[in-house]
């Protein structure tokens, strides 16, 4: 009895954290620190290395945030969250915003009520299967056995995919990439499916990833982007403006290697608003004016962002594709800074 | 003696609620009672509080819209258009289902290996040493992940029965395949079903259920006919004992009456029905027909049973080595051979002693089997509780739902053990 | 006499013959091998079955594990190692191990403070020593009751006058329970040492260690929980869960044992219920639902609402734990203590608990044993204990693909620290079974 009223006070003392408020920035500020909650390990887009750093793309947006927020891109507390616990995890104030292969869709949006505040990753739902079975096609795969994860929308889009095309399935849950890369190697499923990004990322650690080809049908689309909680519309645009800038960035040029020297001035008055020297953007969402400096020079524009942890430089390999800039012939499209 | 003073009068003073140990017993269950309701009544209006901050209601109406996904192990019909409610249904059957197995399989191994650990073969009592303490010192979880992982990794695929030199085939007869993605066995189906003209879904379906769904009515009609026969067989039992007790000879062929009446009508309607079995065979990617166990069940299964043996095997070692040795010599002095001292005399004394630790470890096993999530096998936490609360958002009501089940199946087990229990515990007076 | 005797009998020897070998089959190995591996046909069929078992599992795993490569950057870099040696059977790449063991036993805790959780265990095993040693001097008693806040301090960090004040709370409640029943009465004295230092930890506590530590800095890093991870993580909840819900277990014992109808059937319901549903559950419970329970103003962490939920769920096994040890404990005992004219608190805190307690110490650690094994389970609710973290591990580039070493590292940790748990409650049964006999 004692004891436990001790533990209470452990709690009074400083373990508690914050608590569910409509002003999570300035929570944020006092705190000193953003609660960001990732995946437990998806290679590419959120893993800590050996030294416990968390690295990956969706890091990257979780430290993009925590530099215009708190001006220090290492002021992150990363929470790590399962595919059951991460809705509960953002509605109970347990993190702040979520960045993590989160689908929007309109029961998210909606009757969840969360905000997606925009798009960082277009991907789809596509299929993996050994070469040696020589199927070339989604539709030739009648009676396949497919891994799946669960937990997530691709369970309910296979589901689809099947009964649309009168085809039978049975599948193989599993609760994690790694146990589904495991369980699909070791020949105990056909297929495996999940997000294309993942399937490229899990590909490329093979022994041989020649051997596995991924189908050129993509079944479902998944826009996958950071989320916050509904009725907070400050925080919201913060993240979301942190995640347009970065897009922008790579749009306009801005690198984190020139960064510096731009925000000395340019005479781009894109840029000069973005990055501070004119108008007062940084103040009127309530953090630093030179919000995007801080961002930038810390974690990079978008395009350096994908090309250090999932470009066709790193073991994953992805391709820009549909995540090229509209310019490009992607889907980027930032809005502008005005 | 007529000095006596009359007791005084009772005057209740409110400190006696505190000091007279008469209303102090009261005093504190009121006190206590209020606590707990005051207790009780803060966590209710918290709910309402959150749920409304949520803007969520309380709302068991999911339960009957679509569920969407698909279950791969299911007792009974079931689609991704059935309800959640459905799905909930199918995870409960399967819970029950590897509950009921793993109970069966754990008691058989952890008799046998607590038998073996007191043998007087030195190696085979290491070995199960080395078994019992390997299984009860590393969690569950960890045994269910490397089972499910060493069962797909050393199994053969599919793929390798293919071809003009297969790298492995089917066993029995070419009548069982054994494969990474499970154990595929012959299913009896009915050509002459009384559920209609079923015949055909059958041997369509790639993906046959652990036990085929659509001939239910037949097997009800082959168990009701096997339990009368048992009946009768029982009953020309008691007729034949009671001719034998009235006139000292027992009834010849009375014990092939009573294999005749349990088995013949079996077997007649089992021909009616027009019984023939369909085996499993290479169809599209995978095995086809016949009956499909599948890994994750045969994993959490053997995973459950052979760490819940574990436990048995030393409690059936207590229960042994708790009857005294004198009981053995007493009973090798009345004559008794040693299997019937082992079942007369040391059985039913080691019973009393291994029973009630065996429910509590029936009703872990139980409780155990919702890890099922580690290897995918869909059981009643993975389907309501998993993708049902995730899908629809409802973890409030769907894990009440869950708890309430685990809960009443917790209480029915033990309620049952406990009636087990109580009729043992009777032999020993 | 000796003549009869030398007609009759030819031979007599004079001299003892010299002690002979027994036969060889009575003796040396060959005796112990026919009486242990091969005194009847079905252990003779038993020992060949068990040694061929054994045979076919050392020789699939030898090979495997003792060839392992120790030294490699990745699981690649360790496949071109093992390609360049020309082993043609695959190897254990336990670099993985080399590579992230510190994170398996520690998370994500800064490297240079490992010394923090080692000495908070090394603390915790002093404080623990004289409770599970007799033998030990009472005088280290001390440690135990210092030891919780001085864990707490060395594992979170932080300013030390926070633990300090929470701790003279618990000094309050003592004085007032030995210095004030002479002047409030024995229940007023009980009553005031719960409410008093409660509302001090409420209200007082934390502006006095803000107060102090302004005045008198003194403190250490502070380490937030999400750093905690690994096998630390594990025994952290393990642990703390037991110790704290120890008192509670006792509590719901002696409501369970009570004659009282509320507070039995109180007792009785929470008991049945937590003991009803798995732990699983209860933990998404405590991830996905605690914060519905308790008012929107608060909202703990994780690792603190699994704290609190592990131990709820301890408190009901360790309930029963001590009620068995109340029940074994002879009638005489309780009537004696009545017969002394003791009330029921004297009775319980003086005579029964001391004997009930020392009698269940092995029924908890083996609760312990399950509760350890179990804190794996957190790893569902996103917690990275050691499982968790092997597959964080696994989604790095550089070990994605790795399975079974991880696995068996943990298991060993695991199987080392539960085998020596339940060896000693072995042990201690053994005593007190002598003792009572």
């Amino acid at each position: 009895m004692k004891k436990s009223v001790f533990l209470g006070t452990i709690a009074v003392a400083g373990l508690a954290a914050g608590a569910v408020s409509a002003q999570t920035l300035d929570e944020v500020q006092a705190r000193g620190e953003l609660n960001c909650g990732v995946s437990t390990g998806l290679a590419g887009f959120s893993a800590p290395d050996s030294d416990g750093e968390w690295q990956g793309f969706d890091v990257a947006v979780c430290r993009a945030v925590a530099a215009a927020a708190l001006g220090d891109p290492s002021a992150v507390n990363f929470v790590p969250t399962t595919g059951q616990t991460r809705f509960t995890a953002l509605a109970s104030g347990e993190v702040d915003m979520l960045a993590r292969n989160t689908t929007w869709t309109f029961t998210r949006d909606v009757d969840l009520r969360f905000e997606f505040v925009g798009i960082n990753y277009y991907d789809g739902q596509g299929f993996m299967i050994p070469r040696e079975l020589g199927v070339t096609s989604a539709m030739e795969l009648d009676g396949a056995t497919v891994c799946i994860q669960t937990g997530t929308t691709t369970e309910l889009n296979l589901a689809d995919f099947f009964a649309s095309n009168n085809m039978d399935y049975e599948p193989v849950p599993v609760e994690t990439n790694a146990e589904a890369q495991q369980q699909y190697l070791a020949g105990a499923c056909d297929v495996y499916t999940t997000d294309s990004s993942g399937l490229a990322a899990t590909r490329a650690t093979f022994e041989d990833p020649s051997a596995h080809v991924i189908m050129p049908e993509i079944i479902s689309k998944e826009p996958l982007g950071p989320v916050v909680r509904h009725g907070d519309n400050e925080w919201g645009d913060l993240v979301r403006w942190v995640l347009v800038g970065l897009i922008a960035a790579e749009e306009l040029g801005v690198t984190s290697d020139n960064v510096m020297e731009l925000a000395e001035g340019t005479n781009n008055p894109s840029i000069e608003r973005m990055l501070g020297n004119e108008g007062e953007f940084g103040p009127i969402l309530g953090i630093d004016q030179d919000w995007m400096v801080n961002v930038i020079s810390s974690v990079g524009n978008y395009g350096e962002i994908f090309e250090e942890n999932i470009g066709e430089d790193t073991p994953i390999g992805l391709a820009r594709g549909l995540n090229a800039q509209w310019t490009d012939g992607g889907l980027l499209y930032a809005w502008p800074f005005r | 003696m007529t000095s006596m003073t009359e007791p005084p009068a009772e005057s209740f003073r409110l400190s006696q609620l505190i000091y007279d140990t008469r209303y102090r017993s009261m005093t504190i269950q009121v006190v206590a009672f209020i606590l707990i309701l005051l207790a009780l009544f803060w966590l209710g209006r918290n709910i309402v509080s959150n749920l409304e901050d949520l803007g969520k209601d309380f709302d068991f109406g999911f339960l009957g819209s679509r569920a969407g996904y698909d279950i791969n192990q299911r007792l009974i019909e079931y689609s991704n258009d059935s309800t959640h409610a459905r799905a909930a249904l199918v995870g409960i059957l399967n819970t029950l289902l590897v509950a009921v197995l793993g109970c069966a399989l754990a008691t058989v191994l952890g008799v046998i290996a607590g038998v073996l650990r007191l043998s007087n073969n030195w190696i085979v009592a290491r070995l199960m040493a080395v078994y019992v303490e390997g299984f009860r010192n590393i969690p569950l979880l960890l045994w269910i992940i490397l089972i499910f992982a060493v069962m797909t990794e050393a199994t053969p695929r599919p793929s390798d029965f293919r071809g003009d030199r297969p790298e492995a085939s089917m066993i029995l007869g070419d009548s069982v395949a054994i494969t990474n993605r499970g154990v595929y066995i012959p299913n009896v189906f009915f050509t002459r079903s009384l559920g209609g003209n079923e015949m055909a879904e059958v041997t369509d379906s790639a993906e046959a259920t652990v036990i085929a769904s659509s001939s239910g009515l037949d097997w009800f009609v082959i168990i009701l006919v096997f339990v009368a026969s048992i009946l009768g067989a029982r009953a020309i039992g008691r007729w034949a004992t009671a001719k034998q007790e009235a006139t000292g000879i027992r009834p010849a062929g009375a014990f092939w009456m009573q294999v005749g009446t349990v088995v013949v009508p079996s077997v007649i309607v089992f021909l009616a029905l027009g019984a023939t079995l369909d085996f499993p065979g290479l169809r599209g990617f995978n095995f086809g027909g016949g009956i499909h166990l599948r890994n994750s069940l045969i994993a959490l299964w053997l995973a459950l049973a052979l760490y819940t043996g574990a436990f048995i095997a030393e409690i059936v070692r207590a229960g042994i080595l708790s009857v005294s040795k004198g009981q053995t010599e007493a009973a090798f002095a009345l004559g008794l051979r040693p299997n019937r001292t082992m079942n007369l005399v040391i059985l039913p004394q080691a019973l009393r002693v291994i029973i009630p630790p065996l429910i509590s470890h029936y009703l872990n096993l139980t409780k155990n089997s919702s890890l099922a999530i580690a290897v995918g096998y869909m059981d009643v936490r993975s389907t309501l509780g998993g993708i049902t609360i995730n899908q629809t958002g409802r973890e409030l009501e769907g894990m009440l739902l869950l708890g309430l089940f685990y809960l009443v199946t917790s209480l029915v087990i033990s309620g049952v053990m406990n009636i087990y229990n109580k009729s043992v515990m009777l032999k020993e007076r | 006499m000796s003549d009869t005797h030398a007609q009759s009998v030819q031979f007599v020897r004079g001299t003892m013959i010299p002690e002979q070998d027994p036969p060889i089959t009575e003796k040396g190995a060959l005796k112990w091998m026919r009486e242990n591996l091969f005194s009847s046909w079905l252990n003779a069929i038993l020992t060949v079955l068990s040694l061929y078992v054994i045979y076919w599992v050392l020789a699939h795993i030898l090979p495997w594990t003792v060839g392992g490569i120790w030294d490699a950057e990745s699981l690649s870099q360790c496949r071109d190692i093992r390609d360049a040696s020309g082993i043609d059977y695959n190897v254990a790449c336990w670099a993985v191990i080399t590579d992230r063991w510190h994170q398996l036993l520690f998370g994500f805790y800064p490297s240079e403070l490992y010394w923090r959780p080692i000495l908070a265990l090394i603390i915790f095993g002093a404080a623990i020593a004289p409770i599970l040693f007799e033998t030990l001097p009472r005088k280290m008693l001390i440690v135990s009751i210092a030891a919780p806040f001085l864990a707490y301090w060395l594992l979170w960090g932080g300013s030390v006058w926070g633990p300090i004040a929470v701790a003279f709370g618990f000094g309050i409640g003592w004085a007032i329970v030995t210095y004030g029943e002479s002047l409030l009465g024995a229940l007023g004295a009980i009553i005031g040492a719960i409410v008093v230092p409660v509302l001090y930890w409420l209200f007082l506590a934390g502006p006095v260690g803000a107060a102090l530590q302004a005045t008198l800095p003194i403190g250490i890093a502070q380490i937030g929980s999400n750093q905690f991870g690994g096998f630390m993580l594990a025994i952290i909840i393990g642990v703390s869960a037991i110790v704290l819900s120890l008192p509670l277990g006792i509590l719901l014992a002696l409501g369970r044992q009570s004659d009282l109808f509320i507070i039995n059937k109180c007792s009785v319901i929470f008991i049945e219920v937590i003991r009803g549903v798995p732990l699983i559950v209860w933990l998404f419970t405590a991830s996905l639902l605690l914060n519905y329970f308790l008012p929107p103003e608060v909202s703990f962490d994780l690792m603190l609402r699994v704290i609190i939920m592990v131990t709820l769920f301890a408190s009901a096994y360790i309930a029963e734990v001590v009620r068995g040890g109340l029940a074994a404990l002879p009638r005489g005992q309780y009537e004696g203590a009545d017969s002394l004219g003791l009330d029921y608190w004297q009775a319980m805190r003086l005579i029964i608990l001391p004997q009930a307690l020392k009698i269940s110490i092995p029924g908890i650690v083996s609760t312990f044993i399950g509760l350890f094994k179990d804190t794996t389970l957190v790893v569902f609710i996103g917690l990275l204990d050691p499982i968790g973290l092997s597959q964080a591990i696994r989604a790095d580039s550089a070990w994605n693909g790795i399975y079974w070493e991880l696995f068996i590292f943990i298991g060993l940790c695991f199987f080392i620290f539960c085998f020596s748990m339940s060896q000693y409650s072995q042990w201690l049964e053994r005593k007190l079974n002598t003792g009572h006999r």
